[in-house]
């Protein structure tokens, strides 16, 4: 490729990040059309790819070389000290322009041969099908049904075409009302509540300015509301904060004035917008990047961040969205200014506290499909996929992926997946290797013919969808547990160590119970299927008469019968329960691996160790 | 009898409990010498009503009186029947803090009994004396009081070490407790120095508490001592047994590192006031480190302040974390955690050997000695390890569990010499137990038991402040020992961790501030709703039964168990089947 100069740079080291004493590997480094590859010394791998790097950053030249920082979306940082100068120039350069493709035909997608046939690949982008998806929720029904305003996106280019529409709302009422919503993105059913008749619905904000009026629009949320016919009265909830809203209206735009529109109740619920998002997540990576951290600045750092408290006021919404359709049967209109950043982590949260169909393995694929790829969540724009505003990059999604990881804490049982799902999802949304986020709405990506150049990421999910199973579900927990109410007092939410440090090892406990789980249900259904086996070459023999092992019948339970366990053949061919000490494996349990090994070079200094107060914390910090 | 004069009100009618999380209770409440109880009214067949509070008075840290009640009797008076004014204005509400963090409200109908209650429960909670308390009238049917008592005599630990290296003595110099008030009557000391140094050294340190061996470890033989700070004072003295006593401790070649829990400053400063530490001068062969933790008041207030963070559930995010920050709490457990993986480190990775001292040697010495063992030694993992850990490192060392858990975090009452180092430790254990969770034998609920026993107990395992005042109060001849109920098979099993595993390495954790967590099933325990926590964790416990154990037993067995487990019991574990 026309940019990649330099392709192999050797001696180049990797100093860990952490390390108050720079500690580091030495190896290779490859620079392929899209991976940046680091071989150290004990052949141990680094792969990071191109559209990964966020930033890239040439530090000034030290005595060991020429240092270079690359950051990435998925939070790995990596520091490498380049030897020559003129390597690391050509090494800087060349990742600058890869990271940041000008076109579309550039991203990994397009490139990426998992060497599948063709059939398989397009049986793969029909594996969520949303018209199946609506149809499990119950509609069409007597209330809603699928309307055509928009086959050929003519008023809304970032919707779907096929949106779905209180039945009493014609497409006069329909155009009206999209003419006066910001985008056009009038507003359509989101989630069917079956059993409460309720719904959720979204939209952007009104055109309202200070005064305007559309009775279109005021038609369109009347139908939405006598859709429902628990409850006429619905909720309007807007997801920004009140100044924000009121702001707006100087621009034309605005929210709904309640007295202008029939049986509406509104709502703000004060999340704030990209901007502030993108800055708190700014703060919060450099918090946690901060060599030598204290508790207390860690703690003071990530208040200052905020971020939590954005991630407390999304799940927030979400409970009074779920609690307003499962406890007061209410239709809910959730909006924010153009509907699809706030308004897309609002609908898909609220629908996962109410349906736990979105918390198996699948639903949650719908769930993304739905509120966030066909809806319009501008993915290319907000991860930024191509070299573009950097004022259009915002952690929206990643938001909504730790609101879920919020919950599944909460709620161990309530999930078919686990974080590593979570993980892999956000991996691949920046990782522009399958077609499913690329670009930022259903049209653009019809004309990228994803579909024809591109693999889908959930067969190769569902493929793996081992390593996602949370072994502690429960699906009887789900039917008991409909509605997920989840305590938000503030205790409950923590920094999430596996997404903010996934590539830090040395943080993680050192011993996973969920792979020991794992590992151990997986022993047990290897041991039922044996034993399965067992018993039906047990029946076998007892068929021939010259073979009467056993006079009592063999019973199908598990753990095994007394009668089997005394019976020779089970003794001879039954594999012994396996040594579960191997798998209660041990990460890094040696001081190498740990940041406090380092002050020992302290202890060896043949001064005397006065230590003040503070170099001391520092020093074991590190 | 003392008690009886306390006692005001003996016993009052329709009481209601109310307790966060679950419906109110009505019930007849008795005041004992040492219990509240607060048994629900009998169904109309004349059965005995059950039992829903059996709370041991010791546990209530502050009785707060609400006149809430008042205001409504007054707006009640003007427009309500008479019959309603009357039952209004005599209605109280006292709210029990109590030491494990629980809170209960009971609803007294007549204001003069709820203020009998109040005081009495007030001062039957303060009776400081030591032979007043539970432990010495609680006698269990199914337990005998010698039992549990000898179970981890510092002979049998000697003994290990005798097997391994001749470099050690058991000395019993103190066994009447001339030379060191709070050591107990045997302590390992080198071989090479005879009791007549061990005397003379002794003045020469806080309290008489000169160099002992705390922990041998066996992988490479470098031990690690503990002690008090020397009394070197603003003349700079210096005591050639102390020097003679540590040099005997390093046999002959190596050097040792001195651990000092105090910043160098606070070291240089106790000169002035009769301490200091051990200048490079006059201790050659030993480096001098300063990890400064701290202890005493400031950590007293820093539980305080968690404490009053955790209970104010309206606080916004930023609030939150700014109260937990400024709690320090976390900053305290990092600094233990840190200062123990530096002794461990000196021993495992420098081969070194270390002494461990802060002023008095009872407080954060023992913190970081205790925790250093659990990381570096396997043995101390298990149940039995830690409890003979404890027993070694905490109450036979001396360390003043009267005065440092007479209150806890609610008391107001004038704070003496509270702090609650030892519930430091158990946070940092639990930290160790979630970075490592298959390599602790025990689980967090055996933590919980300790913590609760620290500060209220029917056993006599935490009384007193050193092993000469159990013996003057013949605390092992009068009450039950702990250990003895733990190690009962019932009660053993509740406290095991599942997922154990013996492990023989070295667990060396991270002390980053994201690896650190908020214990929060002990601060948290009686504010938020823990059951899918809880059946989550009978869930794991049941695929781990079903999986190892799937002949013995049946799986759906194992989850009954497992459930019931989890549903803690309000009244405090072990009471609940006395009588």
């Amino acid at each position: 490729m026309e940019h990649i100069r330099t392709t192999k740079v050797e001696q180049v080291k990797l100093i860990d990040r952490f390390s108050t004493s720079n500690k580091s590997l030495t190896g290779t480094l490859y620079l392929t059309a899209t991976h940046l590859l680091f071989i150290d010394s004990s052949q141990k791998e680094t792969w990071i790819l191109h559209h990964h790097i966020a930033a890239v950053e040439k530090l000034a030249l030290t005595t060991s070389g020429c240092p270079l920082v690359i950051q990435c979306k998925n939070f790995r940082v990596v520091h490498f000290i380049v030897p020559r100068e003129r390597d690391c120039h050509d090494i800087y350069n060349s990742l600058l322009q890869l990271s940041k493709p000008a076109s579309y035909d550039e991203l990994y997608a397009f490139s990426y041969n998992p060497k599948q046939n063709e059939s398989k690949r397009l049986q793969g982008w029909q594996l969520i099908d949303l018209a199946e998806e609506y149809k499990r929720m119950g509609v069409p029904n007597s209330n809603w049904q699928l309307s055509d305003a928009n086959r050929d996106y003519e008023i809304c280019e970032s919707y779907p075409r096929e949106l779905y529409v209180p039945r009493t709302a014609s497409k006069p009422v329909i155009v009206g009302s999209s003419k006066f919503r910001s985008k056009g993105r009038f507003p359509v059913l989101s989630y069917y509540h079956r059993d409460k008749e309720a719904a959720i619905c979204r939209c952007s904000q009104p055109l309202s300015g200070f005064s305007a009026r559309c009775l279109e629009d005021e038609n369109m949320l009347h139908a939405i509301s006598i859709a429902n016919p628990a409850r006429h009265c619905m909720y309007v909830m807007d997801t920004r904060p009140k100044l924000n809203a009121m702001a707006n209206r100087a621009a034309g735009k605005g929210y709904e004035n309640e007295d202008n529109y029939a049986n509406i109740r509104f709502q703000f619920v004060g999340i704030e917008n990209i901007h502030v998002m993108r800055s708190s997540l700014q703060k919060l990576l450099e918090v946690s990047g901060t060599k030598a951290l204290s508790v207390n600045s860690f703690l003071s750092g990530l208040e200052n961040s905020g971020w939590l408290r954005h991630i407390k006021a999304i799940l927030d919404a979400a409970i009074i969205l779920a609690k307003a359709i499962a406890v007061e049967n209410a239709t809910v209109l959730v909006h924010c200014s153009d509907g699809w950043d706030r308004t897309s982590q609002v609908c898909s949260l609220g629908s996962l506290l109410l349906d736990s169909y979105y918390r198996t393995i699948k639903g949650f694929m719908v769930l993304i499909e739905k509120d966030w790829i066909s809806f319009g969540h501008k993915f290319s724009d907000r991860c930024g996929q191509l070299d573009g505003d950097p004022k259009e990059i915002s952690p929206v999604f990643t938001q909504f992926l730790e609101g879920v990881w919020h919950l599944t804490e909460q709620f161990p049982q309530a999930f078919e997946y686990n974080e590593a799902f979570l993980l892999q999802i956000h991996e691949h949304v920046h990782s522009c290797q399958f077609g499913n986020f690329l670009g930022n709405c259903q049209k653009e990506r019809e004309e990228l013919k994803l579909k024809e150049k591109t693999y889908s990421l959930w067969p190769f999910l569902l493929d793996e969808q081992k390593k996602y199973l949370n072994p502690l579900y429960n699906r009887d927990f789900s039917q008991k547990l409909v509605l997920l109410e989840p305590n938000t007092v503030s205790f409950n939410f923590k920094f999430w160590r596996n997404m903010y440090h996934q590539f830090d090892r040395s943080m993680h406990p050192r011993q996973s119970v969920f792979n020991l789980i794992m590992t151990m249900s997986e022993q047990n259904k290897q041991l039922e299927k044996d034993f399965k086996e067992l018993e039906a070459k047990m029946k076998q023999r007892n068929r021939q008469p010259e073979e009467l092992l056993t006079k009592e019948p063999l019973q199908s339970v598990y753990p095994v019968s007394p009668a089997l366990r005394n019976s020779p053949c089970f003794k001879k061919e039954t594999p012994l329960l396996p040594m579960n000490d191997s798998i209660r494996t041990i990460e890094g349990s040696n001081t190498a691996d740990n940041r406090y090994s380092e002050y020992m070079e302290e202890l060896s200094k043949a001064e005397p160790a006065v230590v003040s107060l503070e170099y001391g914390v520092a020093r074991m910090t590190c | 009898m003392e008690f009886a004069e306390l006692i005001k009100t003996a016993k009052v009618e329709n009481v209601q409990l109310s307790y966060s999380g679950l419906p109110p209770i009505k019930g007849t409440l008795c005041i004992t010498s040492h219990h509240l109880l607060l048994s629900s009214q009998p169904g109309g067949n004349g059965e005995q009503g059950t039992v829903e509070l059996w709370l041991l008075i010791r546990n209530v840290d502050a009785v707060e009186k609400s006149v809430q009640n008042l205001s409504w009797y007054q707006t009640s008076r003007t427009n309500s029947s008479h019959q309603d004014t009357r039952v209004a204005s005599s209605l109280g509400t006292i709210t029990l803090k109590c030491k494990d963090l629980k809170v209960l409200q009971l609803e007294i109908p007549g204001m003069e009994e709820c203020l009998n209650i109040a005081s009495s429960t007030e001062a039957l909670s303060s009776v400081d004396s030591v032979m007043m308390m539970y432990p010495f009238f609680y006698r269990p049917q199914s337990m005998k009081l010698k039992d549990g008592w000898q179970l981890y005599p510092l002979q049998y630990f000697y003994e290990q070490i005798a097997s391994e290296t001749g470099a050690w003595r058991l000395s019993c110099a103190n066994g009447d407790f001339t030379i060191c008030s709070s050591y107990p009557p045997a302590v390992i000391v080198p071989a090479t120095v005879d009791d007549n140094i061990l005397k003379k050294a002794a003045r020469f340190r806080q309290g008489g508490r000169f160099p002992v061996l705390s922990y041998y470890h066996k992988k490479n033989g470098t031990v690690m001592l503990r002690s008090s700070q020397p009394l070197i004072g603003p003349n700079r003295k210096r005591c050639q047994e102390d020097e003679v006593l540590l040099s005997a401790a390093l046999d002959g070649g190596g050097r040792g590192f001195i651990i000092d829990t105090r910043s160098a400053q606070a070291a240089k400063q106790a000169r002035m006031m009769g301490g200091g530490t051990e200048p490079t001068s006059s201790y050659p062969r030993w480096k001098r480190l300063h990890r400064p933790l701290e202890r005493g008041r400031p950590l007293q207030e820093s539980f305080i302040k968690l404490v009053e963070a955790c209970n104010d559930t309206s606080l916004s995010m930023d609030r939150w974390l700014s109260k937990l920050e400024s709690s320090k709490w976390l900053a305290h457990v990092k600094g233990a955690l840190s200062a123990a993986c530096l002794t461990a480190q000196c021993m495992e990775r420098e081969e070194a050997c270390v002494l461990v001292h802060g002023a008095e040697g009872t407080d954060t010495t023992l913190l970081v000695t205790a925790l250093a063992q659990v990381i570096l030694d396997p043995d101390c993992r298990t149940l039995a390890g830690f409890q003979g850990l404890l027993e070694r490192e905490w109450i036979e060392a001396g360390h003043p569990f009267h005065f440092r858990y007479a209150h806890s975090a609610y008391s107001h009452a004038r704070l003496k010499q509270e702090a609650p180092i030892f519930l430091l430790f158990l946070d940092c254990v639990w930290q160790l137990g979630r970075q490592f969770p298959f390599s602790l034998q025990f689980s967090e609920r055996l933590l919980l038991v300790l913590f609760e026993h620290t500060y209220a107990s029917c056993y006599g395992t935490f009384l007193c402040n050193s092993e000469k005042e159990r013996r003057l109060c013949k605390v092992k001849e009068k009450t039950h020992s702990l250990w003895a109920w733990l190690n009962q098979p019932s009660e053993r099993k509740k406290h095991l961790n599942p997922l154990y595993a013996y492990n023989a390495l070295v667990i060396w954790p991270s002390v980053e501030p994201q690896s650190l967590q908020l214990w929060q099933g002990l601060f948290l325990r009686w504010i938020r709703s823990s059951q899918y926590l809880d059946e989550a964790w009978a869930e794991i416990q049941r695929l781990v039964t079903s999986c190892e154990d799937a002949p013995e037993e049946s799986s759906g067995c194992t989850l009954c168990h497992s459930q019931l487990d989890a549903a803690y019991p309000l009244t405090i574990a072990g009471t609940a089947n006395e009588g």
